[in-house]
């Protein structure tokens, strides 16, 4: 199949490869550009592993077409810690407990994000609801829920 | 047509290990030149937590603080045989045999020692910070790294251990058909409030009061981790989960994860954690399983629960609201 170009800013910095077409962003991160934090669980939307960040948007990468993602900002969890200090959620999931497999950890924290990133002081049920999307096998999510509620506390003392 | 309150009560014994042809679990633990000790296993972290703990076990051994303790528990191939990480056995036999390696390479580190400081091995020490001290004398010390070098550099010698922990298989008695399929077990009482929706058959649990006891936390905030997801799966387990059709046949069974029902962070029942510990006699520092034990007694509270609430006995699995509704119209229908 012909291949096509694609160019996006990956956390930061340019990136530029030959897929082809009908290649998933998701299959385009891990295993062309060699970003394997979003996580492959599903492949079909059902289990928010692959949640990425497109343009301040929360997307499932294993259902967007990498070919459309041309010139756009895409963040994923790999870019999160700055100069080796982890962000205050992979601080957070850390302190809590909140990850055991870590498979749906990526995908969790991208959701948190975005929740914060909008909702910087949010109530439990606006966690739950983020994060309803979500499917973590190990931690029973309560662990999780805490997590995102103590970054949030973490951030707003910071902005404070 | 009403809501209704009920209460179940179950407790359970979990067994930790198996006994298929025999149960064995061996370790080898070696020092690098500069005084880190490698733990390599074929035993599986799956997020359950194993590399900690078992770096904990050896660190403890040998007597080095945790950082210096590396778990590579990377190749089932070529790693010193594991049946496996299931059964919840993990803890129990790869860290029984973690602690007989790790005591081997402790005795040839201290061998080391003593040849360095001229005096006998049994009257060498750790401070488990790094160094080995003659006892009753500590400004007579030497660090693990100096002894890992000279180990290495100096006397030819490999600071290394063999641990084999083997639980033989267990056969009936003739006579009796007495035998001891399972070793070491870990116990659990689970409280489950729910109500019972009669015209929709729908359960929801209301909260869960569990308590564990586990043999000696080796880590308590890793076991309280798990026993928090163990719960949480206990009561998927009872309401939601399933690979079977519901009816009428196979072919309206989910085929992938779409219509695998697991309930997501909206659907937790309030949920309360008790840990009992009482060490076990052969654990490793009287470690037992807790891994799946404790999404176990949720599911018998459960339907207990139901039944106290609407009087019916759901023997299969998940309870689902057909089901309820099925067995309430069965007893009505007499
Ligand atoms: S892998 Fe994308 S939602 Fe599951
Ligand atoms: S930590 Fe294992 S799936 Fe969430």
């Amino acid at each position: 199949m012909a291949k096509v170009p694609v160019q996006f800013t990956l956390n930061g910095s340019e990136k530029a490869e030959f897929i082809e077409s009908g290649t998933t962003l998701l299959h385009a991160l891990r295993d062309k550009i060699g970003d394997t934090s979003p996580k492959g669980g599903c492949h079909q939307g059902t289990c928010g592993a692959c949640s990425v960040i497109i343009d301040g948007e929360l997307r499932l990468s294993c259902l967007t077409l990498a070919e459309t993602c041309n010139g756009a900002d895409i963040r994923t969890t790999a870019g999160l810690a700055e100069a080796g200090v982890l962000h205050p959620l992979q601080r957070a999931f850390l302190d809590a407990f909140a990850t055991q497999c870590g498979f749906c950890t990526p995908g969790m924290i991208m959701a948190a994000k975005v929740l914060l990133d909008r909702t910087p002081n949010p109530s439990r049920e606006d966690v739950v609801e983020a994060l309803s999307g979500n499917i973590c096998r190990c931690t029973g999510y309560e662990p999780i829920i805490q997590a995102v509620l103590t970054a949030a506390r973490a951030n707003s003392q910071n902005a404070a | 047509m009403a809501i209704r309150r009920g209460r179940g009560v179950a407790a359970i014994n979990y067994p930790t290990g198996m006994n298929l042809g025999g149960d064995p679990t061996q370790a080898l633990v070696h020092s690098t030149p500069t005084g880190n000790f490698m733990v390599t296993l074929s035993s599986v972290d799956l997020g359950q937590g194993m590399k900690q703990i078992m770096a904990q076990i050896c660190a403890e051994t040998i007597g080095v603080p945790t950082d210096r303790v590396v778990i590579d528990t990377a190749d089932t191939d070529t790693g010193p045989h594991c049946m496996g990480t299931f059964a919840s056995r993990g803890t129990h036999r790869a860290g029984n045999a973690v602690i007989q390696a790790a005591k081997e390479a402790r005795q040839v580190m201290l061998e080391v020692a003593a040849e360095e400081l001229e005096v006998n091995a049994s009257d060498l020490e750790t401070d488990g910070q790094g160094n080995i001290l003659v006892k009753g004398a500590p400004q007579k010390s030497i660090s693990i790294f100096d002894v890992a070098l000279s180990a290495h550099f100096k006397r030819g010698r490999s600071i290394s251990g063999r641990g084999m922990f083997l639980i033989p298989r267990s056969y009936p008695e003739k006579e009796t058909g007495a035998m001891k399929p399972s070793t070491c077990y870990a116990h659990a009482c689970t409280v489950v409030e729910v109500e019972v929706d009669d015209e929709t058959g729908e359960v929801t649990v209301l909260n869960v009061k569990n308590v564990f006891e586990i043999g000696r936390a080796l880590n308590p905030r890793m076991v309280e981790q798990q026993l928090v997801g163990g719960s949480w799966m206990g009561i998927s387990h009872a309401l939601y989960e399933t690979t079977e059709p519901y009816y009428p046949s196979r072919d309206h069974g989910g085929t992938d994860f779409n219509q695998y029902l697991m309930p997501g962070p909206g659907d937790l029942a309030e949920t309360e954690i008790i840990v009992l510990e009482r060490p076990s006699a052969d654990g490793p520092f009287g470690a037992k399983g807790p891994g799946e034990m404790c999404a176990n007694p949720q599911i018998p509270a459960v339907a207990n629960a139901v039944f106290d609430a609407v009087g019916v006995r759901i023997d299969t699995l998940p309870i689902t609201p057909e089901r309820v509704l099925r067995a309430l119209k069965a007893r009505a229908a007499g």
